[in-house]
């Protein structure tokens, strides 16, 4: 299968983190057919650099997320990190290697441990990996949740459940950290949060990722907060990356019509800006019967015939800003390519 | 209607829930219950086998009087001890059998819940089949053939609760290993056998102690009917041959309703406490998750 | 289409709470999670009910249609639709006024329908139900209201089942549901927030176009400030189960008020904003509905709190701008709020919590 080509990728040497071509695909039940989460995306991350990718739901962020974590292992494709190929590692391997990635998820509540105090939660990795005596390990877990905000007294004695779903999502980040990670993939942590709390979710983040020389990777789908923590971002449809580029280049102009869709669907919290007409018709098509050619074709409003046979590929079209489109909003035509299905 | 969602906010809204006197005095009792089944031979009580004839008061059953305080049977024999004793076994049934189909049952339902594939294809398909089966008849067919001692009665009784415990334990673990926090610990590199011991068991093992006290009813009942078809301990004094031999003859029963009365009563309030103390438990460890 | 209201004066309003409270007994004791509201909805009216979660938003809303929980439950203050007292009735008095009066949708479509029955009869029930139609009208009626809420191949899709449909069609079906009986008043419940951007603007449009039509009233709760922003015309701002500020949609985000509004607004990111700007943050959380805190409820994390916030509640005052009220003694723009707002500026560098 096409992908929608690598162009954008920078030097090997540079990454810490390079995914090429992933493929995920889930077989449903026994009826032979099977659900395209991922189809060949290729990104990579610097270090220090905070990736977001966004996209609706459905569309595969965080079937790349976890297939970077190799939970599960991917269809095909690889996946580099600071040097190794993770795809090919063992599984006693490939445990050592999720000490230096570490993942928060979405639910704040479901991913702690609903009867564990919420310091022996953020103390487990530490015990895992036998890292240091008794008090190294004690005082690390202190130091780590101050540095979140959560009294470590408190978090000694109480269960997840007594705590507030913006604060559990900080337990779960001081846990995330507390193996002195280099690379944490967030999927979603604020999407469940109120926005007052989220804002202080994201500063922590902001502050965090300073204060370790952290690399993140930051999948939502709201696109102010993606925009608000990303250096670069990557707009994910159906699978497939559409657009991808520095982040104030690709709010500013952007040059795939999806993302531009995307833009103008967030409601503005500016009653003066006039509400626009709908964006896009219909919903984002099945993942287990993708359209052929560009698989945003069918809702497109620049589609042409060439676009529902041959794939887009990803070109340059702006310093650092990639698009994979035959005819987006400024950049020219793509230019005919010849290549083999 | 769709509930209200809870709210996040309120964290101090975690009332300290308490088990209640209910529960402490089902607690009392199944207490007594065990100090009486284990301490029976050095407690001060008549011989359960002796015959106390009596030749001033007739033909044995003797009423409830102050000599025997539960009345004795029609062979004289006294049923306040013969019911103490009864509870020994019993019990002694009631939780080998528990035991053994949680240990059977409950690792089996956890792993295959965990692992998945052809492990939990292959005992699910086990469970069905033993679940097919009516218990009841096969656990008579099964007593019948062998030689009945509190072992073998155990285990017959224990093969029946495999299967109900290890879909219980299979579901709950299903449930849980798709949570996030499993997914966490994964990916902080914990082995599978940590992520069981330290992840799932603790979630799942408060919804099955709950089950195992109310499987330690149903086996206590089930020996009892076993006994009472003369299928259970061959020769031991059960609840269940209490009152079977109390309930032989219709006259017995109308004449004498003591000799059954009190074991009756015994198994009835043991039963009570276990499911009461089952129930309150599970209530008071549901822990509140709340919903954002 | 049906308007059985009595339609008196142009200018009464639709609906009218006074002081309505609304608690909870709960084991660690009474939850006022609404407490002395009143609110006015003009007919043709949509008015955004904000704030964070655990306000009261969605109680405030299931208090005036009357849908609330049998037990547990106190209720005071009074409730007026077309200006008759509604507040006091049973569920049984109250079943001639949901659906064909006000009708209510929830947040998630996927549970608020009836996942075994098929979404055509869903809609039918309560045409006949409520209008006496028979089968075959109401059928058709249903199919054009599909065709309204523009759900594509309607004849097919009312013999389909929810689950046989996506997220946003199912959204498109229970606002057929509500719209059927042609109500005069509509319940948002956050009707967007299980959906996607795009489909969730399509939906804020359909939604939009559906009360201009129809001449209806909206009460849209919702959390998110962009969602109101652009399509209410008036906003009440909820804290701790009441309601601290309320204006006109344009007046709220040009002439803020309150110190809580003006913190929530600064909270979001906005697409304008240059990456990594810092963001505004409320600190702490909200208050404790059984114990709330005498005094202004957000004491406890106002950043222009003085000594008189924390013994004295403020009462509701008229602002300058028309229509216009909010509950606070150091409202912005006041030389307190100025004065504080130097102090906070120059104490942090950063200006945390002052944009
Ligand atoms: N374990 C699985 N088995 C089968 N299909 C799956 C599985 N996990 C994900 N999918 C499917 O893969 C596709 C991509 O899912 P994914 O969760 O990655 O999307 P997402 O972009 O994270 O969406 P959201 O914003 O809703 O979280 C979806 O169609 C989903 O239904
Ligand atoms: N049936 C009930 N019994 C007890 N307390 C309740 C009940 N329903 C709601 N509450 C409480 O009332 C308060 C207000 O709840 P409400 O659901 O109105 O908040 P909301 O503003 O809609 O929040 P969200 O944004 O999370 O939907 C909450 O603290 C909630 O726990
Ligand atoms: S390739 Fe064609 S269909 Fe796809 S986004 Fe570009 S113009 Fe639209
Ligand atoms: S009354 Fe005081 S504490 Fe309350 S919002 Fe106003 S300034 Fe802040
Ligand atoms: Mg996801
Ligand atoms: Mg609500």
């Amino acid at each position: 299968m096409a992908g929608t080509g690598k162009a954008h990728l920078r030097p090997a040497g540079e990454a810490l983190l390079r995914v090429e071509d992933l493929v995920v695909e889930f077989r449903i039940g026994r009826t032979g057919l099977k659900v395209n989460a991922v189809s060949g995306i290729s990104f990579d991350v610097l270090p220090g650099e905070t990736l977001g990718i966004v996209g609706e739901s459905g569309c595969g962020k965080s079937t790349t997320g976890r297939a970077v974590m190799q939970l599960p292992r991917a269809t095909s494709g690889s996946v580099v990190f600071d040097g190794r190929e993770l795809t090919t590692l063992d599984k006693e391997e490939m445990r050592e290697v999720r000490t230096k990635v570490q993942m928060i998820f979405q639910d704040p509540i479901s991913s702690l441990n609903p009867r564990r105090k919420v310091r022996d939660i953020v103390m487990e990795p530490l015990l895992i990996w036998k890292r240091g005596s008794k008090q190294e390990q004690g005082e690390a877990v202190d130091k780590v949740l101050e540095e979140v905000g959560i009294d470590p007294q408190r978090a000694a004695e109480s269960l997840p459940h007594q705590f507030s779903g913006g604060q559990c999502q900080r337990i779960s980040i001081a846990r995330s950290l507390v193996l002195e990670p280099q690379l944490i993939i967030c999927d979603e942590p604020v999407s469940a949060l109120d926005v007052s709390v989220q804002a202080q979710v994201i500063n922590l983040l902001e502050d965090l990722k300073k204060a370790h020389g952290l690399t993140l990777i930051f999948i939502a789908h709201d696109l102010a907060v993606v925009k608000n923590i990303s250096d670069r971002v990557a707009v994910m449809y159906l699978g497939k990356i559409c657009e991808i580029g520095p982040s104030e280049g690709l709010y500013g102009r952007p040059a795939h019509p999806y993302t531009k869709v995307l833009l103008d669907s967030i409601p503005i919290p500016d009653p003066d800006v006039e509400t626009r007409k709908v964006a896009v018709e219909g919903e984002p098509p099945s993942p287990v019967n993708p359209p052929s050619g560009c698989r945003f074709n069918p809702r497109c409003p620049n589609a042409s015939d060439r676009c529902r046979t041959e794939e887009p590929i990803m070109r340059e079209i702006d310093p650092g800003h990639f698009v994979a489109c035959h005819h987006p909003l400024f950049g020219g035509e793509a230019p005919v390519t010849v290549r083999s299905a | 209607m769709s509930v209200v969602a809870n709210n996040a906010g309120d964290e101090a809204a975690v009332a300290r829930k308490k088990l209640g006197f209910g529960f402490w005095l089902c607690v009392g009792w199944l207490g007594l219950m065990l100090f009486v089944a284990v301490f029976t031979p050095l407690l001060p009580l008549k011989s359960p086998t002796a015959n106390f004839l009596d030749s001033s008061q007739g033909r044995p059953p003797y009423a409830p009087s102050w000599k025997h305080w539960f009345g004795t049977d029609k062979d004289a024999r006294d049923v306040f001890s013969r019911t103490l004793h009864g509870a020994r076994i019993s019990l002694t049934v009631g939780f080998s059998a528990i035991t053994a189909g949680f240990l059977i049952g409950g690792t089996v339902g956890v792993i295959s819940g965990y692992f998945r594939g052809w492990i939990d294809r292959v005992s699910s398909f086990v469970f069905v089949v033993l679940l097919s089966f009516p218990s009841l008849v096969l656990a008579i067919l099964l007593t019948s053939l062998i030689e009945r001692s509190l072992l073998t009665v155990s285990l017959v009784l224990g093969l029946l609760s495999i299967a109900p415990v290890g879909r219980l334990a299979r579901a709950a673990t299903l449930q849980y290993s798709d949570r996030e926090f499993v997914l966490a610990a994964r990916q902080i590199g914990a082995k599978d056998r940590h992520i069981i011991i330290k992840e799932i068991l603790p979630n799942v093992a408060i919804p099955m102690s709950s089950l195992a006290l109310l499987g330690m009813a149903v086996a206590v009942v089930a020996e009892g009917g076993l006994s009472f078809l003369g299928l259970s301990v061959e020769k031991g004094i059960t609840w269940g041959g209490l009152i079977q031999l109390g309930s032989d003859a219709s006259k017995t029963l109308e004449k004498a309703p003591w000799i059954s009365f009190f074991p009756i009563l015994m198994l009835f309030l043991t039963v009570l406490s276990l499911n009461f103390a089952g129930d309150r438990l599970r209530t008071f460890f549901d822990v509140k998750e709340m919903t954002l | 289409m049906n308007s059985s209201t009595p339609d008196r004066n142009e200018f009464e309003p639709l609906i009218e709470t006074v002081n309505l409270k609304t608690h909870f007994r709960t084991p660690r004791g009474v939850a006022r999670a609404v407490d002395g509201v009143s609110i006015q909805i003009r007919r043709g009216q949509s008015i955004g009910v904000v704030g964070e979660s655990g306000s009261g938003k969605t109680v405030l809303s299931r208090s005036i249609m009357g849908l609330l929980p049998r037990n547990g439950v106190i209720r005071e203050g009074s409730v007026r639709y077309g200006g008759e007292e509604i507040g006091n009735r049973t569920p049984k008095q109250m079943r001639s006024i949901w659906g064909r009066e006000m009708a209510m949708i929830f947040q998630d479509p996927m549970t608020s329908l009836n996942p075994v029955m098929k979404v055509g009869r869903q809609v039918t029930e309560s045409l006949r139900l409520h209008l006496g139609m028979s089968s075959s009208e109401a059928m058709a009626v249903a199919e054009k209201i599909f065709r309204d809420v523009r759900i594509p191949e309607p004849t097919r899709r009312l013999n389909q089942y929810p689950h046989e449909l996506s997220g946003g069609m199912r959204q498109r079906v229970m606002i057929a549901i509500a719209l059927a009986c042609g109500p005069n008043m509509l319940f948002a419940d956050e009707p967007t927030t299980a959906l996607d951007v795009t489909v969730q603007a399509q939906i804020l449009d359909l939604l939009a176009e559906q009360i201009r039509d129809r001449n209806m009233s909206m009460l849209l709760v919702t959390h998110n400030l962009g969602v109101v922003a652009g399509y209410t015309d008036e906003i009440a701002v909820m804290y701790g189960g009441k309601v601290v500020e309320r204006a006109p949609t344009k007046t709220l985000f040009q002439n803020v008020k309150m110190p809580y509004t003006e913190a929530l607004l600064q909270s979001i990111p906005r697409l304008n904003q240059p990456s990594h700007s810092r963001l505004a943050m409320i600190p702490g959380r909200p208050p404790d509905l059984v114990d709330p805190p005498a005094g202004c409820r957000f004491a406890s994390r106002c950043a222009y709190v003085r000594e008189l916030c924390r013994h004295e509640e403020p009462p509701l005052v008229q602002a300058e701008t028309p229509d216009h009220t909010f509950a606070c003694h150091f409202p912005v723009g006041s030389p307190e709020y100025h004065e504080r707002r130097v102090e906070l500026t120059r104490a942090s560098g950063t200006t945390a919590g002052v944009s």
